[in-house]
């Protein structure tokens, strides 16, 4: 028998933006349509479907994943943060902060992608060298920019997280 | 008051970074039902049949539709040549064409259907490269088409159906006569790839047909233009028809003109639901890309190296259906000789049709295809004629106020000084009789930025890298056709809303024509709100592209401001009860026989509460500045110095140079945003991109395969400068941006790579084993 529930659903059980979700799902529901289709959550964006542009990239548990190419049943027992999560109330983060005040977007598609892919980065290594900025940022398509507004932008929220982060006595 | 001048910050950064910002495709309707295409599995073949009756079945499947359920409706759409069928009708024409459309619940459910629609060919033989389609007596299209309507500007499509959608010609003097009795004559021969623009957010559409109306959100770059097919498509008046564009992801000129629209509407109609319609990067890939092209350039120069004659002939490869090739090839024409003297001249050009996507317009619009050719030629020149190829270029570029092109706008550009700015941020020295830029180039403004240090390294020892330049000058006839409204509607607080058609695909046209407006009326940026583009409700516009907006609907936001002053003024007038020779309107001010009244007071008074209105519209046609065409002369500027690794043929951009020749710039950090974005296309061409052809089928329709520019791609250093000498007929001397800095990209990256390595390359893009194979055959020569 074809188009059972239980052969081809399953639920899942996630938190996503600090909001606790219970849902029964298909099994093949990606991570992106979970968010978009099933939680409007529409910030998050899908293009090459394949891994590759990371305009689709959320946190799960804090590390950066490509929403496209997971599947929601795998996130049983998650927190997700996506780009609509970032935000403290009317505070944007100092990712997003940056990403404003070097006109690091245009479009502004690939823009959520990269600036979760920054605070995984960030929240991993703040004051990332740009060495280390350069290659987590490889894996981001921008199609508009030429890229060095994004750079800057990095760089900057990177200098600012460092110094909100270090200790007082540090040597920054 | 502050004027809201210079970089201020974007207007839709906040709603951007926060992924509030709506796209067409985060957009759902009530009841909405969603499509799946099912694509053709041949690149040249006859439907025989096809067995709709599985999928019909399958769970969650509304209709499954074909081109023979669309009763009265049109079944073909294009606005020069009317060949593009909405589904196949009859036969297929490439790989990848829409045959039928699966209608169903759930996305899901609509493409596992799509599965299930099986399609009997007969094949007919596959025309994939343009030589082969010229010489073939095999028909892509068997018939001609009734065209569309008053012919597009003036574009007339191809008498014949031999293969050919479009040729043209511009000629004057005798080429072939000064050709021959010119003292050197330097052939090129150059292919410019098939390219995809790849908008990140790729083709979609939501479609609501209801009884006399037609609801459209998409991806369109013009939505004024898909109305119009829209509506002839359903025999409806314009007014019936809606097409409303939210933010896009990335247009390019790749959603310029009617892609998904026409195709999700008649399957709303033929479904009875509201039908949301998208794409992936394959379908795509098969919706639109870019006019592949040979090119010819022959340059006969004088005793002097002047040069006497330049005879091009341009091959299009254009895919299966014309699209706006026709316009492409007629512009590419109008752009492949340079801004350069050419007393004799003759250009001709063919768009062949072959059994590949169709091509249209893409970023640079047919000035990219040709300036690769032309430019290179020049490069070769100078090395034929031992003369510096910045000199050699000095020495031919046209003057300001020179003409450019018979009955067509005088140059609006200093290209000696624009050049003379590369050579000195690329630190080569001047040749001999330059001037520095700074006498020159009036107020410009230089940033240099050196981005990150080497990352890549690893050279064999004792092959080190062999380094190049290359400077590249091109000058487009843009601005399209000057044709715009728009309507200021000041509110009873003195805020304004702007309307206009523009739509904003990342450029930031809400941001710069708020400026105007603000600048116009002397309010502060936030008092300025710009919308989207909603033909129910804002003004028409012609299109959103050829670098026209701040330029073109600048000025009709600048009439719009004139008007709504005008409006003013006769309102305090009326509400003083005195003659309109007792008003006047300066510094934001309407002043009533010397009384300074604000805007928002004239307002409140007149109406007598504090509430109403008054509204402002401007209109620009070919009239006044814009009554010469084109509207502004786009220039593009740019030097590039590469390294090649010879060991594996890897090409290294170690410096960007990008001259932006903007006339005026509303806002800096905007103009050199669109330098950058443009030039990192010019890059992917010059190195990565191609579309792949093997047999019937692209072998690379993904972006593992088909390779853009990452972040690490980017040159190593990049200086980006900004001339400004208010030489545009836009507002404040406005000329356009945004693709300038593409078109001479590949050309300049092409003669670096040459000088670096010894031989000319006669196509890009310069992958590591096209690279290598020019090492080698430079290794053959000595």
């Amino acid at each position: 028998m074809t188009g059972s529930p239980a052969a081809t659903s399953t639920v899942v059980r996630v938190r996503v933006n600090g909001r606790a979700i219970e849902m029964l799902v298909p099994v093949r529901l990606t991570v992106a349509e979970l968010l978009r289709d099933r939680l409007g959550l529409t910030g998050t964006k899908v293009s090459c479907e394949m891994q590759v542009c990371g305009v689709c990239t959320v946190l799960v548990d804090g590390n950066p994943v490509s929403s496209c190419a997971t599947l929601a049943c795998d996130l049983h027992g998650s927190e997700v943060l996506t780009v609509e999560g970032l935000a403290r109330g009317r505070d944007l983060h100092p990712v997003q902060e940056a990403f404003m005040a070097a006109n690091a977007l245009q479009c502004g598609f690939c823009t959520p992608g990269l600036i979760m892919m920054a605070v995984a980065l960030l929240e991993d290594h703040p004051g990332a060298e740009p060495d280390e900025i350069r290659e987590w940022m490889d894996g981001n398509l921008c199609r508009c920019t030429g890229y060095a507004p994004i750079e800057t932008a990095v760089t900057v929220a990177a200098a600012r997280m460092a110094a909100t982060t270090a200790p007082p006595e540090g040597d920054q | 008051m502050s004027v809201p001048t210079g970089s201020v910050p974007r207007s839709d950064g906040w709603e951007k970074v926060t992924g509030r910002a709506r796209y067409a495709v985060d957009m759902a309707l009530p009841n909405m039902a969603h499509a799946a295409v099912v694509r053709s599995e041949r690149a040249h073949a006859r439907i025989t049949g096809i067995d709709r009756a599985e999928a019909q079945a399958a769970p969650g499947v509304i209709a499954v539709v074909t081109a023979d359920d669309l009763g009265y409706l049109g079944r073909r759409f294009g606005h020069i040549v009317c060949d593009h069928p909405i589904l196949a009708v009859d036969k297929v024409r490439y790989y990848g064409e829409p045959v039928a459309v699966v209608v169903a619940e759930t996305p899901q459910q609509a493409a596992d259907a799509a599965e299930l629609v099986w399609v009997d060919y007969d094949d007919l033989p596959a025309l994939t490269g343009a030589a082969g389609a010229l010489a073939s007596d095999a028909l892509i299209h068997e018939q001609s088409y009734p065209p569309p309507g008053e012919a597009f500007l003036g574009v007339a499509p191809a008498a014949s159906t031999d293969n050919v959608a479009h040729h043209d010609e511009l000629a004057w003097g005798d080429a072939g006569a000064a050709l021959a009795a010119a003292a050197t004559v330097v052939e090129t021969t150059a292919s410019f790839p098939l390219v995809y623009g790849y908008a990140m957010e790729t083709y979609n559409a939501v479609a609501d047909w209801q009884h006399g109306s037609l609801h459209v959100i998409s991806t369109a770059q013009h939505p004024l233009m898909v109305r119009k097919e829209l509506a002839r498509i359903f025999s409806l008046p314009l007014a019936a028809v809606r097409v409303e564009v939210p933010y896009i992801g990335g247009g390019y000129g790749s959603k310029s003109y009617t892609k998904l629209e026409p195709l999700a509407s008649v399957v709303s109609w033929a479904a009875g639901r509201p039908i949301k319609v998208t794409t992936d990067i394959e379908g795509a890939m098969n919706t639109t890309r870019a006019d592949g092209a040979v090119v010819t350039v022959r340059t006969g120069f004088d005793a002097g190296a002047r040069i006497c004659a330049r005879d091009i002939e341009i091959r299009f490869d254009t895919g299966a259906y014309a699209d706006n090739s026709p316009l492409v090839l007629t512009k590419s024409i109008n752009r492949s000789f340079g801004p350069y003297r050419v007393p004799n001249l003759r250009v001709r050009g063919t768009a062949v049709y072959t059994n590949t996507s169709p091509a249209s317009s893409y970023r640079g619009f047919g000035a990219p295809q040709g300036a690769l050719a032309g430019e290179l030629n020049m490069d070769m020149a100078a090395e034929r004629l031992g003369i510096d190829p910045v000199e050699l270029r000095r020495r031919n570029l046209l003057a300001p106020g020179d003409t450019i092109i018979d009955g067509k706008r005088p140059l609006d550009a200093d290209l000696v000084a624009d050049l003379d700015a590369i050579v000195a941020a690329l630190e080569r020295p001047a040749p001999s009789g330059a001037h520095a830029p700074a006498d020159v180039a009036g107020r410009v403004r230089a940033a240099d930025s050196a981005s990150a240090p080497a990352t890549d390294g690893g050279h064999d020892a004792g092959s080190g890298p062999l380094r190049g330049w290359g400077v590249a000058v091109s000058a487009s006839d843009a601005g399209a056709s000057p044709i715009s409204t728009a309507q200021v509607r000041m509110h009873a607080d003195g805020s304004v809303t702007l309307l206009v058609s523009s739509t904003e695909m990342g450029q930031g046209s809400r941001t710069a024509l708020a400026q105007i407006a603000a600048r116009e009326l002397g309010v502060p940026m936030e008092a300025v709100a710009v919308g989207q583009s909603d033909t129910r409700f804002t003004p028409f516009e012609w299109t959103t592209g050829a670098s026209r907006t701040t330029t073109v609907v600048g000025l009709a936001v600048q009439a719009a401001c004139t008007d709504l002053w005008n409006n003013l003024r006769a309102k305090a007038a009326e509400s003083a009860g005195v003659s309109l020779d007792r008003t006047e309107v300066h510094d934001g001010r309407v002043y009533v026989d010397g009384e300074a009244l604000t805007p928002a007071e004239v307002i409140r008074q007149w109406f007598g509460a504090d509430a109403g209105e008054v509204v402002g519209v401007g209109v620009i046609r070919r009239d006044g500045a814009t009554e010469m065409l084109p509207p502004f002369w786009e220039i593009g500027a740019v030097g590039v110095e590469v390294s090649v690794d010879t060991a594996t043929g890897e090409v290294t951009v170690e410096h960007l140079v990008t001259v932006g020749d903007v006339g005026h710039a509303v806002n800096p950090d905007l103009v050199k945003g669109q330098d950058l974005g443009a030039a990192t296309q010019g890059l992917g061409i010059a190195l990565w991109e191609e579309m792949v052809y093997d047999g019937e089928q692209l072998t690379n329709p993904n972006l593992i395969e088909y390779r853009v520019p990452r972040l690490r791609d980017t040159p190593r250093r990049i200086t980006s400068v900004l001339a400004e000498r208010g030489d545009g007929a836009g507002p404040y001397g406005v000329k356009g941006a945004g693709e300038g800095a593409l078109n001479p990209v590949p050309a300049a990256v092409a003669a670096a790579v040459g000088r670096a390595v010894g031989v000319w390359p006669t196509e890009v893009p310069l992958t590591p084993p096209r690279v290598w194979s020019l090492l080698q055959e430079a290794a053959n020569e000595v």
